[in-house]
């Protein structure tokens, strides 16, 4: 029995590149119904019609996670589109300003909007969509996290306490949550050659950084067997089984 | 009873009157206590619609209209009532006629435009139209048009998170199933912990009012329902057991009874429409008590409740709840028929 077992409903946000769209087309040919979220109504639309066009069911909204209006929005439309949501994976996030300045020259509000956008979207939505899982006693939620919520590296400070944040709201959440069939997972996905890991470190050697689609595949694998992995735990991409 | 005017800070902080029916018994309770009123093995049913962005302003033949969504149709057009020019700040039984709509007529929403594609009785406003848009376009566009529908007792706009329940998930609704409000993630958890089985259907309860008293006359008009194959096997598996049935919601009474009629008593998982009524003196077949919110002896819920309990106990239970200044409507207290 794994978790793609019964078709899941499986909402993405940030689906429209990088390692969100990877997570889409891998969770859909896993066998899930999906639904992805991002910014850009446009791209979404795009990168779920190239998977309705293989015959996946998957669905594209145009949402920003960091704006409160959006969030019973998207949770809506997405539940009208595949029913009632099954697993939720928190994928969009921002790295605020670039190039990564110093926290002491991070102005205020862009250190506020990257919480909106990494922390404090998730929790909305997750609070918009655990509710279901907990009357049903099923559901699992994912953050995708990063090295920089573990350590300290200068100029990722909006990030990195984002993320740290991010992992401890996991934690949390499973923690209040034990028992009742609704369960939370934190993972790390490495560095990946995305459009985000440019903009951070655009000197970076693109030939040393995974593929977005590998580490989707190993993240796939590892949700397949979520029943077994204890409810608020993290994992690293980078130390999973290879698909 | 006063209406209450705005949502809850805190869901369970309201009151809840429980009428024991057993006892002929009234006392004053709080939602809260709710797990303790009830016996390990209990099932509370809840319906799991969320609320639709149902109110669509717009404009048509020239004139301010506002559409209304009633339900969403097997085959993707919506039945919806349309109102004459205003908003929610007046009463809808003084809201001007729309112009006359016939077939064919185009309505222009701003995010979305409708055709009319039937005019259906009773009442020249009950319309079927069908959108410009589908699947994710048209969720995409609706949510952006819409807004939750609301009655002038309530003063500010309501905002789509102010409608939800804790619970929500499919948008059916064209008014928020309210009986579900009192209860959080705290009181959900206290429940499971006694031992007390949760389970949903998805009911798309309508409108409760149009403005319109030949349309209001027909009203509640024929609902669909889901029962989820979990929910089917809960309730024969409790009604083996001998435990109770409880409704969260006089919707979830329509949908378990509606569906019970079908096939001889017995819940079958799947889809269906129900136009059946409820009141003094139906025979319940599988709910056996009800968890609702405070409604009066006007208002077209409370002939249900007399399906539950006797005319002088639900009068005794109106009285006390007054006098005690219970709050009335969807943000109002609580009240358990069992």
């Amino acid at each position: 029995m794994t978790l793609f077992d019964q078709k899941p409903a499986v909402l993405i946000t940030g689906a429209s590149r990088g390692l969100g769209r990877a997570l889409l087309g891998e969770l859909a040919r896993a066998g899930s119904r999906v639904v992805g979220v991002a910014r850009d109504a446009d791209a979404m639309a795009r990168a779920a019609t190239e998977l309705a066009a293989q015959g996946f069911e998957a669905h594209g909204l145009g949402g920003d996670i960091g704006d409160k209006r959006d969030i019973h929005r998207i949770a809506g439309a997405a539940a009208a589109l595949v029913g009632p949501i099954d697993v939720l994976v928190h994928n969009a996030s921002t790295l605020g300003p670039t190039p990564l300045p110093l926290l002491l020259d991070t102005a205020c509000e862009d250190f506020e909007h990257t919480l909106q956008v990494n922390l404090i979207g998730p929790f909305r939505l997750t609070k918009a969509l655990a509710g279901h899982m907990l009357l049903t006693g099923s559901g699992l939620v994912v953050h995708v996290s990063s090295d920089a919520a573990t350590s300290a590296y200068p100029g990722w400070g909006a990030y990195g306490v984002s993320k740290a944040a991010l992992d401890h709201l996991g934690r949390i959440w499973a923690a209040e949550l034990a028992g009742s069939g609704v369960r939370f997972l934190s993972i790390d996905p490495g560095e990946m050659d995305t459009d985000m890991h440019r903009a951070a470190l655009p000197e970076a050697d693109r030939a040393t950084l995974a593929a977005p689609r590998e580490v989707a595949e190993r993240i796939v694998r590892l949700l397949a067997r979520s029943a077994e992995l204890p409810s608020g735990a993290r994992f690293e991409a980078a130390r999973l089984e290879a698909a | 009873m006063t209406p209450a005017h705005q949502p809850r800070a805190v869901r369970s902080s309201g009151k809840l009157l429980h009428v024991d029916l057993a006892a002929s018994r009234i006392e004053h309770r709080s939602p809260r206590d709710l797990p303790g009123l009830l016996d390990p093995g209990d099932l509370l049913v809840f319906n799991d619609a969320a609320t639709l962005p149902a109110s669509l302003a717009g404009r048509a033949r020239g004139e301010p209209i506002e559409l209304r969504l009633v339900a969403r149709e097997l085959d993707g057009s919506w039945r919806v009532v349309a109102f004459g020019e205003g908003d929610f700040r007046v009463p809808t039984e003084r809201r001007p006629p729309p112009p006359r709509l016939d077939v064919g007529a185009r309505i222009d929403l701003g995010a979305l435009s409708a055709t009319v594609e039937r005019v259906l009785p009773p009442s020249p406003r009950l319309l079927r139209v069908r959108f410009d848009a589908e699947g994710s376009e048209l969720w995409a566009r609706l949510y952006r048009a819409g807004r939750p529908v609301q009655y002038s007792y309530v003063s500010t706009p309501l905002e789509l998170w102010d409608v939800q329940t804790a619970y929500a998930s499919v948008p059916w609704a064209a008014e928020a199933p309210s009986a579900g409000h009192p209860f959080d993630a705290a009181l959900l958890l206290a429940l499971r912990r006694r031992g007390v089985e949760l389970a949903t259907v998805t009911h798309a309860a309508g409108l409760s009012s149009t403005g319109d008293p030949v349309l209001d006359a027909a009203l509640p008009l024929d609902e669909r329902s889901s029962v989820p194959p979990r929910t089917a096997g809960a309730l024969s598996h409790v009604k083996a057991e001998g435990k109770r049935v409880i409704a969260v919601g006089t919707s979830v009474v329509r949908a378990l009874e509606g569906r019970a009629l079908e096939h001889a008593g017995r819940v079958l998982p799947g889809e269906s429409s129900t136009t059946l009524r409820i009141g003094p003196g139906y025979r319940r077949r599988v709910v056996d008590g009800l968890f609702t919110g405070m409604h009066e002896p006007t208002e077209s819920h409370h002939a249900l409740l007399a399906a539950f309990a006797s005319r002088p106990l639900l009068d005794r239970a109106v009285a006390q709840a007054r006098a005690a200044a219970y709050l009335g409507h969807e943000f109002g207290d609580a009240c358990l028929l069992l």
